[in-house]
């Protein structure tokens, strides 16, 4: 008989910024404070977006709206690692990511309110559009990574989701293709804790979800999700890494979904308030504001202005989405095939009939909240 | 020309467009030095090498979810499902992404991708390797679904589809990959999708069918000398060539439909329902349906049992002349 140990494996952590605003000045990423200005002004702006949008769906100018309180950290640290270049595939949560990468608020507060036209991403800026399945986004992220090898481009792809995803077979299928393939993909995993009511020590038996990319032979870590600069330093770390055709990453952001799942959700129904206070003071921006005031690169009155000029865009924005032309009900049929079947042009027929729409009629009567209700409607 | 199967015509259409377009990528379990379990890519990684005719793990949404990123970028990805039975854990991929993705995006993006997988019985294989879940996909919006029902036809249909700006399902009809040689043309060649093919004029009835029974359907012909039968294979089964069906059936005012999956919500009933839209009124008798039993495809020994026959699509004929006024 022979019995050894064949295979072993480590699992690191990183923090370089606590929940104090201390800072483990050794490793943090060399980043300028004009870079780190920014960062602070996307934290901010992230988090103006998401009160406003709550606020906006209580008042019925928004549909269903997933919130992400808490998680600002995983989405501002992450984008601000990638090129242009990099193609991004969100999940529902990354509002943060869509404002770095140059998708406006108003079109992402138009796609909440339920207008298609908010996903379509202006030409050049490589995002996808919000993806609501669980994790079958996942194994597109290593297709277009795949891609770039056969295209013999240095781009890479980066992918967000939650810890429910990492039971969905997509994410295993797409983490074992990203590691035979040596995709250039980096996989961002926002462990909030919560897949709705599931809490992440009933998903897994998994000590860490980091862990996981062991077993497809891709590196994996797990950082303070709450943390801008660890979150900044895995993510560029995995796309240098990338870049340089050695393949995949796995980065697991432990953090905190401090809202409800989406607007339709109570947690308070399946988890203790005290475990929401004890994360609501590991708040990721308000260690980051601690640093950034200790090391003077911004200061109250700095404070005062970036968070009044959020507001600011944010409610330009809400402006400018509510007052676009709405949508015609016939759209539905426009973008479904290349070139409209004989069947989709009979259909699209039918809902004018139904809809009264004709050529050189008034659109007043319609608007986006009763699309697809009676009243004179002008097709363009 | 030479005589060719369908393996053989399929095999030449993948190499003559992957040849005009550096774009066409293939992936699927064995399709590289295996060639396919059934060699349709046979040949195609060594002239193209690995990094275009991909081996993948065995991860049927994972090959259709990769291809789909891929086409983001521009890429002509086709993928092999090795069986029809085992497409269902990539339906996800199917339904819920590559069809839906120009209108998620407003026409931002598009994911053109073709999924290649073989389909049917009467190969007398093990369970899943028999069955025909076409429906599945027709019912999808966003996705186009071709079945060829000759080599003549596989290559032609190919070609349109390794050409096409939209997701494409290609069925390849196990039964006839190798049972069929027709004289196929060297060159590349395109027949458009969404397009029927009248393949004999007829004015007593019309008799549809496509992909394996084709073949069944013309046999029967040779039977039904008495009556002037008009076949129609319908070569693409999303979207639907309505017109061709309608203006055959206001000609015959009868209607024969062959459909070897289950009988209940099938493209038969459909095409059923188009009639009943558009010439109900010039139909003589009820229109016939052979079809596939609501059961599970029965393994090899009782197969044929369950399969659409010439003796079935003759009765059916026969029944439906008999029942129209004036039929003998």
């Amino acid at each position: 008989m022979m019995e050894k140990t064949i295979a072993k494996f480590d699992v690191l952590y990183l923090q370089i910024l606590d929940e104090n605003g201390d800072c483990d000045e050794k490793n943090k990423p060399k980043i300028t404070d004009e870079v780190l200005k920014e960062m602070y002004r996307f934290l901010i702006l992230t988090r103006a977006f998401d009160d406003k949008a709550l606020k906006l769906q209580r008042q019925g100018r928004l549909g269903t709206y997933a919130p992400m309180r808490g998680q600002e950290a995983g989405q501002i640290g992450s984008a601000f690692a990638l090129s242009k270049d990099d193609w991004v595939f969100p999940a529902f949560r990354e509002n943060g990511v869509y404002m770095i990468k140059g998708v406006s608020a108003d079109m992402l507060f138009r796609y909440w309110a339920g207008d298609e036209r908010g996903m379509q991403i202006p030409k050049g800026i490589n995002i996808l559009p919000v993806s609501i399945t669980v994790g079958g986004h996942l194994p597109h992220a290593v297709g277009t990574a795949m891609g770039f090898n056969y295209l013999k481009q240095k781009n890479v792809s980066v992918v967000y989701f939650g810890d429910g995803a990492t039971s969905e077979g997509d994410f295993h299928e797409a983490l074992n293709f990203a590691g035979v393939f040596k995709a250039p993909c980096v996989f961002i995993c926002q462990n909030n804790q919560w897949a709705i009511s599931l809490p992440v020590r009933e998903q897994t038996a998994s000590q860490t979800i980091a862990q996981k990319a062991i077993a497809y032979g891709i590196p994996g870590i797990q950082v303070d999700g709450n943390d801008v600069f660890a979150v900044y330093k895995a993510t560029m770390d995995a796309v240098t890494r990338a870049r340089k055709g050695l393949g995949a990453t796995l980065i697991e952001c432990l953090t905190y979904r401090l809202a409800d799942h989406t607007t339709s959700d109570d947690a308070k129904k399946y988890r203790p308030e005290e475990e929401v206070r004890s994360w609501e003071n590991k708040d990721p921006i308000l260690r980051f504001e601690k640093y950034l005031t200790q090391k003077k690169i911004i200061n109250p009155v700095i404070i005062g202005q970036v968070k009044a000029e959020a507001e600011q865009q944010i409610e330009k924005a809400v402006k400018i989405a509510e007052s676009v032309k709405p949508q015609l009900p016939t759209e539905m049929f426009d973008y479904l095939y290349s070139d409209m079947t004989d069947e989709m042009k009979e259909q699209r027929e039918q809902s004018k009939r139904e809809n009264n729409i004709s050529k050189g009629a008034s659109v007043s009567e319609h608007s986006a909240k009763n699309a697809g209700v009676v009243g004179e409607l002008e097709e363009v | 020309m030479t005589l060719k199967n369908m393996v053989e015509a399929l095999n030449e259409a993948l190499r003559l467009e992957m040849k005009r377009d550096k774009n066409i990528l293939i992936i699927g379990e064995d399709v590289g030095e295996d060639g396919g379990v059934f060699r349709v890519t046979d040949g195609l990684a060594k002239e193209f090498g690995n990094s275009r005719v991909i081996d993948s793990p065995l991860a049927e949404s994972g090959i259709v979810g990769s291809a789909i990123g891929m086409s983001l970028l521009g890429l002509k990805p086709v993928c092999e499902i090795q069986f029809e039975g085992f497409i269902f854990p990539a339906i996800d991929q199917l339904v819920n992404h590559a069809s839906r993705m120009r209108n998620r995006s407003r026409g931002r993006f598009t994911t053109p991708i073709l999924v290649r997988c073989p389909i049917g019985g009467g190969i007398k294989a093990l369970e899943h390797h028999s069955d025909s879940p076409e429906t599945y996909f027709v019912h999808t919006p966003g996705l186009k679904v071709v079945m060829p029902s000759g080599p003549y036809d596989a290559k032609g249909l190919m070609i349109s589809a390794l050409r096409e700006k939209d997701p494409v399902i290609f069925f390849e009809p196990k039964k006839i990959y190798r049972a069929i040689k027709e004289e196929v043309p060297e060159e590349a060649y395109a027949i458009p999708l969404g397009k029927a093919n009248v393949i004999k004029e007829g004015k007593d009835v019309t008799l549809i069918a496509y992909g394996a029974w084709i073949k069944t359907a013309k046999e029967a012909l040779d039977v039904l000398k008495d009556v002037s039968v008009e076949l129609i294979d319908l070569r693409t089964l999303s979207p639907l060539d309505t017109e061709t069906i309608i203006n055959s059936v206001r000609k015959t005012g009868k209607c024969v439909i062959v459909q070897e999956a289950p009988k209940t919500l099938g493209l038969a009933s459909e095409i059923i329902a188009r009639i009943n839209d558009k010439a109900l009124y010039s139909l003589e008798a009820p229109v016939e349906r052979v079809c596939g039993f609501d059961t599970i495809v029965p393994l090899r020994l009782h197969e044929d049992y369950y399969l659409p026959s010439v003796s079935k699509i003759v009765s059916a004929v026969e029944r439906v002349m008999k029942n129209a006024k004036g039929g003998s």
